[in-house]
């Protein structure tokens, strides 16, 4: 407690945690009591320091050229770097980005090209297996029809030379008959013409 | 003598540029000098500076590990600021990025022992909340005329109405500097001095002997959590602090709501 009212009669604002401190042995008052006169002796007088009017000018003065100082350092030289800096940064990222897309696009149109691609081969390849389908059958039923046609014209003649033969067959049977009923006639009952006999085959040929 | 909580915030002179006005006596006119806070302020954006350029020196179209983290952050705070102000806010991102990460690098490194902590200061946050509605202000005028007074007149209400609502409208405007700042700075004010007492009763208990060291154990896992959960303020805030900015940017644009 000695020590506010020291304080009090310095004049300095009086600090109440100081006395929860509580019972301060004597020496240690003397050594505050001590330097409270210290700041006394300075020539700034002993108020509260933070109040203390006759250290306004110094700190204002210092004040105004430190933080003047930043001021433009930070306005003209750092945050305009450091403004470039994250700009080009933003850029670069943009532009990669941007180069990303295109690539993407160009690969999405070499897909696209390549499945049109296919799928017109598939369909070609539909088209020209029906197309060689088609003609093989064709020529197959060509031949075919060629092949029947020759086999059609050779039974046919086959049939008129059998008919040819078939009809000179029964022309020279009668022949043959007639012959046979001379030399049968003649044989058992002597000379008979040709003509009786001829007359005879034909006389049996009609019953 | 680590155990002030305060002690942390103290501006101390690393070296001084000179006095300028006053009557030549100690205590008047404007000091200026190269203090720890200016040193951090020069460290905060050192670390940005050099981070990004190096990183992405390369160029490479698949980034290194390093580069994408700068393409993280780039992306992170473009979108949130698309995501707020439209396409037409893009032309504020430059401005966005800046407090963005110049607020998240000066909160972590508030987070190491020894470091000093650039946000805790008001007048540092209230200067980027002036700035802030300074472009937002003049950005609003010049592109809409006085048609940017539109943002106090709320389109849809009756016009009885209007009488309550274009002031609230106004004081809600006029106190948007004081939120930002405030909230910014009480963030990180509070939470370091949390920090710093739990940190400090570590050291407190352990010097009442053995039982005080067992006890101790409970202040350091507070110590621990405290130091997650600052870690999570400090990117919390920084992204707090630019999604507010796009929002009212967003106001400048398009003020008719």
């Amino acid at each position: 407690m000695a020590r506010i009212i020291v304080a009090q009669a310095e004049g300095e604002q009086p600090v109440e945690l100081e006395s929860v401190g509580g019972d301060h042995s004597l020496p240690e008052d003397a050594v505050l009591h001590e330097e409270i006169h210290a700041y006394g002796d300075e020539h700034h007088t002993s108020v509260f320091p933070p109040f203390d009017a006759s250290t306004f000018p110094s700190q204002l003065l210092w004040l105004a050229i430190t933080f003047g100082l930043l001021y433009i350092v930070m306005q003209r030289v750092a945050l305009p770097r450091i403004g470039s800096i994250l700009e080009e940064r933003r850029d670069r990222i943009d532009g990669d980005i941007a180069e990303a897309e295109r690539l993407q696009q160009k690969t999405d149109a070499a897909i696209e090209s390549y499945e049109t691609a296919l799928a017109e081969a598939r369909k070609n390849a539909h088209g020209i297996a029906e197309e060689t389908r088609g003609k093989i059958r064709a020529e197959l039923d060509g031949k075919r029809k060629a092949v029947e046609e020759d086999l059609g014209r050779k039974v046919a003649d086959a049939e008129g030379r059998i008919a040819q033969s078939k009809a000179a067959a029964l022309e020279h049977v009668d022949e043959i008959a007639a012959d046979i009923a001379q030399t049968v006639v003649a044989q058992l009952a002597g000379t008979v013409t040709a003509k009786d006999a001829r007359d005879a085959v034909a006389k049996v040929g009609k019953e | 003598m680590a155990n002030d909580p305060i002690h942390q915030f103290v501006i101390e002179d690393i070296f001084t540029l000179g006095t300028f006005g006053g009557d030549g006596h100690a205590d008047t006119g404007i000091t200026i000098a190269f203090t720890n806070s200016a040193l951090f302020m020069v460290l905060t954006s050192g670390l940005i500076i050099g981070y990004l350029l190096l990183s992405t020196s390369g160029r490479s179209i698949v980034p290194s590990r390093w580069q994408a983290l700068s393409e993280m952050m780039y992306e992170f705070v473009a979108n949130m600021v698309r995501g707020s102000a439209g396409t037409e806010g893009m032309k504020f991102f430059p401005f966005v990025f800046s407090l963005f990460m110049f607020i998240l690098v000066a909160n972590m490194f508030g987070m190491f022992p020894y470091f000093f902590t650039v946000t805790s200061h008001i007048i540092v946050t209230f200067a980027l909340a002036m700035l802030v509605m300074t472009v937002v202000v003049v950005y609003g005028f010049v592109r809409n005329g006085p048609k940017f007074l539109k943002l106090f007149v709320p389109s849809g209400v009756p016009g009885y109405v209007l009488p309550i609502v274009v002031p609230i409208e106004i004081v809600s405007f006029l106190s948007r500097p004081i939120s930002l700042s405030v909230r910014l700075f009480a963030n990180m004010l509070a939470g370091h001095i949390t920090l710093k007492v739990f940190t400090g009763f570590i050291v407190t208990l352990s010097s009442l002997g053995a039982l005080g060291i067992l006890g101790s154990v409970l202040p350091l896992i507070m110590g621990v959590a405290i130091t997650v959960l600052e870690l999570l303020v400090s990117a919390l805030q920084a992204y707090v602090f630019a999604v507010l900015t796009s929002m009212y940017l967003n106001d400048a644009i398009h003020p008719s709501h």
